[in-house]
């Protein structure tokens, strides 16, 4: 493999590790979780629309989420190996023939709609994404709960020490 | 002035830093970078060092470069450049450079020579506007137009800007910044572009123009020094 790949791999490595992101693709409806900073504060905001594309391949791979907000149409570009992608959530499913569904963006209203994608394919893909969001989520619980534990053990300790003395 | 180092560009990528802010970085690496000769204010003149960097095969080394690596007992190298130094900044012959010689953060210049692109026109080479589409025009869309006045002068001045050969040659970029520096790969990533197709030769000196940062190595970072640190701790490991 070389270099240049190496460190790319290297990095989504390191991203993915954190998170993965679940299998959507044009026409999904997600929630982007994305981090930002105010100042020292960092917080993470959600960015719900419909994603128009995909693009790229790889380590470079981006995909557009396409929302109305106060009727007028926005659009963002996130790297999928971007750091301040925290997450994203799959809203809905929509059934297109396209891979870029740059047409909606002359569309208003009703024509703007897409359909919903009620198919085995996507049905599986909903049922896994749920499965893994709650094994992360039990993850998560478990970790929490052995910190607490952790915690309250170390505390015994120092109790028991302080008693000792 | 500290010397500077020769480095293959193998591409661009892309990495994050620690803010979560995409940088698009050239990867160089450097190979072998060792001191080949030096030239001084007795001998020479001037005060310099001489680089070879890569490794070249004996049998396609010339009879009278194979003599001169050899007096220096280094082996062949694929590419030998020249570096201007203070006198303090003198390094030993044989001594071998490593990519700690930039810190991060750092501004450097990066010489390379530019992607060739031939024979082109005057649109592409000079950013001249060229023709209307339309309107009559014949066979004169994209041709530079007049190249002069009257009788008097009654030439073309020099320098005239005409099509011809465009690329293939050494530009330098000052001012772009070190991202940082892999040692074990021997990597130096630099913000943006860098002049010169992949696998082509580029140097890479301390910037001209910007100060250079106090905790960067003087005279420069060389691998025997940075070996005895490494060692040392590896080896109280395998005690």
């Amino acid at each position: 493999m070389d270099i240049i790949r190496q460190l790319e791999a290297e990095q989504a490595q390191k991203i993915e590790a954190k998170r993965t992101l679940p299998e959507f693709q044009p026409g999904d409806t997600v929630r982007v979780l994305v981090r930002v900073t105010e100042g020292t504060r960092t917080r993470v905001q959600a960015y719900e629309g419909v994603c128009i594309a995909r693009a790229g391949s790889g380590f470079q791979e981006n995909f557009t989420v396409r929302k109305i907000s106060y009727g007028e149409g926005v659009e963002r570009v996130f790297p999928v190996y971007s750091p301040m992608v925290e997450g994203v959530e799959v809203v809905r499913r929509g059934k297109v023939r396209r891979a870029k569904l740059y047409y909606l963006r002359d569309r208003r209203g009703k024509s703007a709609r897409i359909v919903e994608n009620t198919s085995v394919r996507a049905r599986k893909l909903n049922d896994a994404t749920r499965e893994a969001a709650q094994a992360e989520r039990a993850r998560v619980e478990a970790e929490k709960a052995a910190a607490a534990e952790k915690l309250a053990a170390e505390k015994a300790a120092a109790a028991e020490a302080n008693t000792a003395e | 002035m500290r010397s500077g180092v020769i480095a293959q560009k193998l591409g661009m990528t892309r990495i994050y830093n620690d803010a979560g802010e995409h940088v698009p970085v050239t990867v160089l690496r450097m190979e072998n970078c060792q001191v080949v000769a030096q030239r001084t204010q007795e001998k020479n003149g001037y005060t310099a060092v001489q680089l070879g960097v890569g490794l070249a095969k004996v049998k396609n080394t010339s009879k009278a470069l194979r003599g001169h690596f050899a007096t220096a007992s280094v082996e062949p190298k694929a590419k030998v450049a020249e570096f201007r130094v203070t006198p303090e900044n003198l390094l030993d012959i044989g001594a071998e450079i490593t990519v700690e010689h930039f810190v991060a953060g750092q501004k450097v210049d990066v010489t390379g020579t530019s992607i060739g692109k031939g024979f082109q026109g005057v649109i592409k080479r000079h950013n001249f506007g060229g023709g209307r589409a339309t309107h009559g025009n014949s066979v004169s869309h994209r041709v530079h137009g007049s190249t002069g006045q009257r009788q008097d002068p009654g030439k073309v001045f020099k320098g005239k800007k005409m099509a011809g050969h465009m690329g293939d040659v050494r530009v330098t970029t000052q001012n772009v910044e070190v991202v940082s520096t892999d040692t074990d790969r021997g990597l130096i990533l630099i913000r943006g572009a860098v002049p010169g197709s992949k696998g082509a030769w580029i140097m890479v000196r301390d910037a001209a123009k910007v100060s250079l940062p106090d905790n960067a190595p003087k005279p420069a970072a060389i691998r025997a020094a940075a070996q005895a640190s490494n060692e040392a701790p590896a080896t109280e490991g395998a005690e």
